[in-house]
């Protein structure tokens, strides 16, 4: 029988949510990794079981945390003192908590600056590990998308992480600015057709697209307009928010920018408001319906200054259209007095049928829909923030 | 023998109790300190100081015998009360929040 497993990264640990097919009793498995912040936990398509997390501090560090038994133990696969002193392409050595920006003369790119809040600017510095996205038919490769902006690669399990220098080294990078969150590669999608192509969203900066595995890059924002930025249709500058495909239609690119959702028919090369009757086109995630290509949710928010929704209702939308025609999912949402937000990476589908839709609030709710977003429930109320959802259909 | 005392968050993930013991060989400064600490737990490299540099990270602290020694060399030996395993090397996480 099918089981779905619900992956959830809070401000305070990672939680594990388990149900059989039918959806309607959970287990509620946490905290892992107890006080830590957990941005992302991702498992592996081709071994369900291999997961990977990223736990971070703003005090100790960044630490990858992987799992091979779905999540029942974990270890940190580059500090057990077997990590290889140098990869065999050269890359720099690594350990699963050390990421360093690749400045070699042969694979790497100086490191430069980038844009500041003020307009000054600012020392390229790691951060955190905001996304980790696991190769769709390798279970020891591994993305991870940072903070200062640019995306790493583990080949062995997460033992080492190598820098794609390519994306960080773009001739745009002094562009790039941070958003309020920090200047960071949120989003990363891998290409289900074509294994040399590779989407990452970068807040904000823009989305950027490679077709040579990650080598090179170029920005692939036309159509785009941003008027909170000097010039509103600048090849970068804009604040992206998260981007989504199905994996039958991958030339389909569906984006919530900070305002605007967004389609591009054409793998990124141009793009299409379709915003359409929402109440707001301000918000975070976006997803795309397991079976439906055309079926897209998103959760308005009000306003970037005002990060809860519209009249205090928590609404999902969904278009059936692709975009333009939205509908607004409430049946088992509070329809009153609801002022969280739901973040960029806190919503997920299942692929069991009807498709299963996921999402988790800053206040710490875990809602649930079983029919494709008709109606919802909450798994669990009172957890800490939620940072990210990720469901798994084992 | 050294006593070392962690912070929460790294004793979760080291998985040890508040308070451990090392082994340090030769003159006990912070550097041969934690080179033997993360020698012992290789999960905390990195996250008391800079994997690279070596330095110690922006919101951690040292203690030594009461004393802030966070802004001393890492080659300065400590107090002879820690270097006797007497009172313990204290990492702390710097006070942030209310």
């Amino acid at each position: 029988m099918t089981a779905i497993r619900i992956l959830v990264g809070t401000r305070k640990g990672a939680f594990i949510l388990t149900s059989d097919g039918k959806r309607k009793k959970w287990s509620i498995d946490g905290p892992h990794f107890a006080g830590w912040e957990i941005y992302h936990v991702k498992g592996s398509v081709v071994q369900p079981d291999r997961i990977f997390a990223s736990q971070t501090s703003s005090w100790f560090g960044q630490i990858i945390q992987r799992s091979d038994d779905g999540g029942k133990t974990w270890l940190q696969p580059g500090s057990n003192g077997t990590a290889e002193k140098a990869a065999a392409e050269g890359m720099p050595q690594g350990e699963s908590n050390m990421f360093v920006y690749d400045t070699s003369e042969t694979t790497g790119k100086p490191l430069n600056t980038h844009q500041w809040y003020d307009g000054t600017q600012h020392p390229w510095e790691f951060a955190r590990v905001w996304h980790l996205e696991p190769s769709l038919d390798d279970p020891d490769t591994c993305y991870a998308g940072v903070e200062d902006a640019a995306l790493f690669r583990t080949t062995d399990g997460g033992v080492t992480w190598h820098e794609l220098a390519g994306l960080r080294g773009h001739e745009s990078g002094p562009d790039w600015s941070p958003g309020a969150g920090g200047m960071c590669l949120h989003t990363i999608v891998l290409d289900p057709a074509n294994k040399s192509r590779i989407y990452c969203a970068i807040s904000a900066a823009g989305t950027f697209r490679s077709d040579d595995a990650g080598k090179t890059w170029r920005p692939i924002n036309h159509g785009l307009r941003s008027e909170y930025i000097p010039d509103p249709t600048a090849e970068v500058g804009h604040c992206v928010h998260r981007i989504a495909i199905h994996p039958s239609n991958p030339n389909t690119l569906f984006m919530q920018k900070h305002w605007d959702v967004m389609r591009s028919d054409d793998g990124g090369d141009s793009w299409r408001e379709v915003s359409g009757n929402l109440p707001s086109d301000f918000g975070f995630p976006i997803a795309v319906h397991a079976h439906e290509p055309e079926t897209i949710y998103v959760v308005p928010i009000l306003s970037d200054s005002l990060h809860y929704p519209p009249d205090g209702k928590l609404r999902v939308y969904r278009s059936r259209t692709g975009g333009e025609e939205w509908e607004a999912l409430t049946k088992g949402l509070p329809q009153e007095h609801c002022y969280v937000n739901v973040l960029r990476d806190a919503m997920a589908v299942d692929t069991a049928e009807p498709c299963g839709v996921y999402f988790g609030t800053t206040g710490g709710q875990v809602y649930a829909s079983r029919d494709s977003g008709d109606s919802w429930e909450a798994i669990v109320r009172d957890l800490p923030a939620v940072l990210s959802v990720e469901a798994q259909t084992i | 023998m050294i006593r070392v005392v962690l912070p929460h968050h790294l004793q979760t993930l080291a998985s040890c109790g508040r308070e451990v013991t090392i082994d340090v060989d030769g003159v006990v400064t912070q550097r041969t300190v934690l080179d033997a600490l993360e020698a012992q737990f290789p999960m905390l490299r990195g996250t008391v100081r800079d994997h690279l540099t070596l330095t110690r990270r922006p919101r951690v602290r040292f203690f030594a015998d009461g004393e802030d020694v966070s802004h001393e060399s890492p080659d300065t030996e400590l107090p002879a009360s820690i270097v006797a395993g007497d009172k313990p090397f204290m990492i702390v996480g710097a006070i942030a929040g209310g």
